[in-house]
């Protein structure tokens, strides 16, 4: 906007720590925000490796009904921090890192608003990483509360220890809340303060929409979760009695704090996810994004649903009908902005030109699966059911098709799109396909028996089970095997063409949007000049142009010369 | 559009129908077995919702195979394709259709909630909302058996039947008659599920929550807990039993005959042995709770359905 031009230094020539040919700046406290965003995502895919490797020892475990790979104590503390480390620091840290490294370059600014502040809040992320990995190494084990952490089990605390695995991990919560609100804050203020001169809010790419309406759920509900922490770590540490009942304390009060935020948060995760999808359909089938500003007005409003629904998570628990029943209904009516997206990418692809590269058959593959869990995820809202499949396997494969399948392929498909930008090399497409197959088919084969497992009854989180299920559990497990081995193929993809993948031209998908029309990479402070935005963002199809200027390049009669110090 | 671009669309919509309303009569054999009037309620509704569900999941597939399949681009055609950046009147078809399809569905969910009533009658609604009628015409037993006492702990069921004196780790109860628990906790969160039943609720410590639902068929069933409960949560398990009327009377006074004995307890008797084995491989947990004293107990050697 036009406070932005302000301070429009020009772009130094000079070398400097932050070139794009420095490797060494990953490691640094960098504050260019591309910089930042890499750093993020490949710091949080190194947890995805981790946490997906916890899981595969859970597999493991259930490819057999009785106890017998691990001890009880050691699943139940896998599965906690198999929930933990994927939720605080995989599924945040990578959207974080989408968005740090997207955002300015689509809105045209040169950096985030709170350069410092940014860095600030990326540099928590290994901090709490590694208190949650030492946790394991505490005597007692990491904490086997499961990620809800609910009362009383989180406040049982057998070794009698001050410092154990329950406290480490509010403890590291409490971090990435913070580091999560930092993040919120500059984020929401860069794209209402800094987006390029001509960018309405309707000229605005729908990722951008997207992240906007998760980090204003971030500001809203953290605070709920942040207060739920607190409380519950007083009750573990100084024997408060908020949650506990045996001093008159309600544990069903936690429930409420912890889903306020925790159900909001997965749209916190889902949203952008939307956004990458609106990104790529249009471009890989030459369209523009069908209905672009009811796509982008319906994040706004799935946002302002997301905080009235929480009590879904708890139609089982200590409420009351009249409570079941009020937010049965608040949970159907957020299917309907959600709908309205889904036909709208369907409509986006339909009659286009389609070019099936890995981005897009990741993100074919990432909206055919949000589908099928949207689908289970109206049941799911369908109170009297939900009291069968409540925490069963059910809802384990429900949620799983939401965010291995639809946020897991929709970063893979973010990652494929934007490579050549992000790196200046293009990737070898052969191996992209092989890893896009391989996820495809491992997601669908480990998740989709847990449907039928959760129907007839196997509740969620046990070490051990009736023979009865046995069977699919055996399929689930091949599935997960496999889900392991798909990540091969992407990691040997990505450091060789990294290394000496062939150079990327500017725009290699002929995309439209602004990040395309600099460099790959693009320059330290993105733009040569701000651009000027005249044209909707998915001009496909029509001859307008996007800008009125050359973004890329100086202005031969350059007005603001002159103040430039 | 053409009349014969019509006659293809509504063809295709027939076949997604017939093929949605198969699928919907296949979720019926995806369930444990009905022994339970709520379970029969619950069955209906999920398979109405995978009726639906299967439609809009085979018709939106449908389409995007379609494009997937025929509307690629030629390998050097670098043209876009048309500039459509939306359609007022198919946008408004697609918002209004789904609010009306989950009205619908909330409106089924919230009869069989009602008519399951599990919590017994729901209270009214604040705001001066009134409920549906109480008393739903087909609750399928008048009669109602005297409450029975159910204690959960980490990590056992007990089952406690005052009237007549009976402790046991077993759940019977009499057939078509209107089971009346009252569900507490000793320790912390734990959940009573009968997937038989499809009934399941949360059992909190510091509370008593009158829980309610009707057998309607007699055999062996499985009870879980179903609220994450700690290390032996997987083994805290246990059997329902639905008979007769005068067997479940006959099983009453052969129990109650009986001096108690420690049950059969997975947890406690697993935890000893870890705990005299000298290697432990797992960590420190929170001790079991003794075998239960009980008049009659479950064993797991014993079949359910």
């Amino acid at each position: 906007m036009s406070n932005a031009t302000l301070e429009a230094v020009s772009p130094s020539l000079q070398p400097q720590p932050g070139a794009p040919d420095n490797w060494r700046r990953f490691f640094s406290f960098s504050t260019d925000h591309k910089v930042i965003g890499i750093q993020y995502i490949v710091t949080a895919f190194i947890f995805f490796l981790f946490g997906g490797l916890l899981a595969m020892v859970m597999r493991g475990e259930l490819i057999t009904p009785e106890a017998d790979l691990v001890d009880r104590t050691v699943y139940n503390g896998l599965f906690t921090m198999h929930g933990t480390i994927m939720l605080f620091m995989w599924t945040f840290p990578m959207l974080n890192g989408l968005a740090n490294y997207l955002v300015p370059l689509q809105i045209g600014a040169r950096d985030m608003a709170f350069p410092r502040l940014n860095a600030a809040a990326f540099w928590m992320v290994p901090v709490f990483g590694v208190i949650l990995t030492l946790s394991f190494f505490v005597p007692g084990g990491p904490s086997q509360s499961g990620w809800w952490a609910y009362p009383p089990v989180s406040l049982q605390n057998p070794t009698g220890n001050l410092i154990n695995g329950q406290s480490l991990w509010l403890l590291a919560v409490a971090l990435s809340g913070v580091s999560s609100i930092m993040g919120a804050v500059n984020i929401v203020t860069t794209i209402f303060r800094m987006r390029a001169p001509g960018m309405g809010w309707f000229k605005m790419p729908a990722f951008c929409w997207t992240v906007l309406s998760a980090q204003m759920i971030q500001l809203v509900g953290l605070p709920a979760l942040t207060a739920g922490a607190v409380t519950l770590l007083l009750d573990l540490t100084v024997g408060t009695s908020f949650f506990n009942p045996e001093l008159g304390g309600d544990p069903v009060l936690y429930q409420h704090f912890f889903w306020f935020y925790s159900h909001p948060a997965v749209y916190v995760i889902i949203l952008p996810i939307f956004g990458v999808f609106s990104e790529i359909f249009p471009v890989y089938a030459r369209k523009p994004l069908f209905g672009y500003r009811v796509v982008a007005v319906s994040s706004l409003i799935i946002t302002g649903l997301s905080l009235i629904v929480w009590v879904h998570h708890m139609f089982a628990s200590g409420t009351p009908g009249w409570m079941r029943m009020l937010f049965m209904f608040t949970t159907m009516a957020i299917s309907v902005p959600t709908g309205i997206k889904v036909f709208a990418w369907v409509a986006t692809i339909w009659g286009g030109k389609l070019r099936l590269n890995t981005a897009m058959l990741f993100a074919l593959g990432g909206l055919s699966t949000f589908l099928f869990a949207g689908i289970t995820g109206i049941m799911l809202a369908s109170a009297p059911f939900d009291i069968h499949v409540n925490n069963t396997y059910f809802v384990v494969g429900h949620f799983h098709y939401v965010i291995n399948g639809a946020v897991v392929m929709g970063f893979y498909a973010a990652i494929y799109h934007w490579f050549p930008k992000m790196t200046g090399r293009m990737y070898y497409e052969g191996l992209g396909k092989l890893h896009c197959a391989l996820t495809f088919i491992g997601i669908n084969l480990i998740f989709l028996p847990m449907h039928p497992l959760g129907l007839m009854g196997m509740p969620r989180r046990v070490a051990s089970y009736d023979p009865e299920f046995a069977f699919w559990n055996v399929l689930a497990s091949l599935g997960g095997f496999l889900l392991g081995v798909s990540t091969l193929p992407f990691i040997l993809n990505m450091l060789s063409s990294w290394a000496q993948g062939k150079q990327a031209p500017d725009n290699p998908w002929r995309a439209i949007g602004l990040e395309w029309l600099v460099s790959s990479p693009p320059p330290h402070e993105n733009f040569e000049q701000l651009p000027i935005v005249v044209s909707a963002p998915y001009g496909y199809g029509s001859d307008e142009p996007l800008v009125a200027n050359d973004p890329a390049h100086k202005p031969t009669h350059d007005l603001t010369e002159g103040v430039s110090p | 559009m053409n009349r014969r671009t019509i006659g293809v669309l509504v063809g295709l919509a027939i076949a997604d129908l017939l093929a949605s309303l198969w699928i919907g009569q296949q979720a019926y054999t995806w369930m444990p077995p009905q022994a339970s009037a709520e379970s029969v309620l619950v069955d209906n509704l999920f398979s109405f919702m995978t009726t639906l569900g299967s439609f809009i999941f085979l018709g939106v597939m449908g389409t995007l195979l379609y494009a997937i399949l025929f509307q690629r681009a030629a390998k050097y055609d670098a043209s876009d394709g048309p500039n459509i950046e939306g359609n007022v009147k198919l946008e408004v078809v697609w918002t209004t259709i789904p609010i009306l399809l989950v009205i619908w569905i909330a409106t089924v969910s919230y009869q069989t909630y009602d008519r399951m009533s599990i919590l017994g009658p729901m209270e009214p609604l604040p705001m001066g909302m009134a409920t549906a009628e109480a008393a739903p015409t087909d609750r399928a037993a008048s009669v109602t058996s005297p409450p029975i006492q159910v204690f959960a702990r980490q990590w056992a069921w007990e089952f406690h039947y005052p009237e007549a004196g009976v402790r046991s780790t077993e759940l019977h109860l009499p057939v078509n008659q209107r089971a009346q628990l009252v569900l507490s906790s000793e320790d912390v969160l734990h959940g009573f599920f009968v997937p038989a039943f499809r009934v399941k609720q949360d059992v909190v410590p510091g509370r008593e929550i009158n829980f309610e639902f009707t057998p309607i068929r007699e055999g062996r069933y499985r009870l879980r807990d179903s609220e994450y409960s700690g290390t032996y949560f997987a083994a805290n398990q246990t059997n329902v039993v639905v008979e007769s009327s005068e067997d479940y009377q006959d099983w009453l006074a052969m129990a109650a005959a009986r001096s108690p004995f420690p049950a059969e307890n997975v947890a406690f008797e697993a935890f000893n042995q870890t705990d005299a084995s000298a290697i432990g491989l797992g960590w420190k947990t929170v001790e079991p709770a003794p075998a239960p004293l009980v008049n009659f107990a479950s064993s797991e050697e014993d079949t359910y359905e």
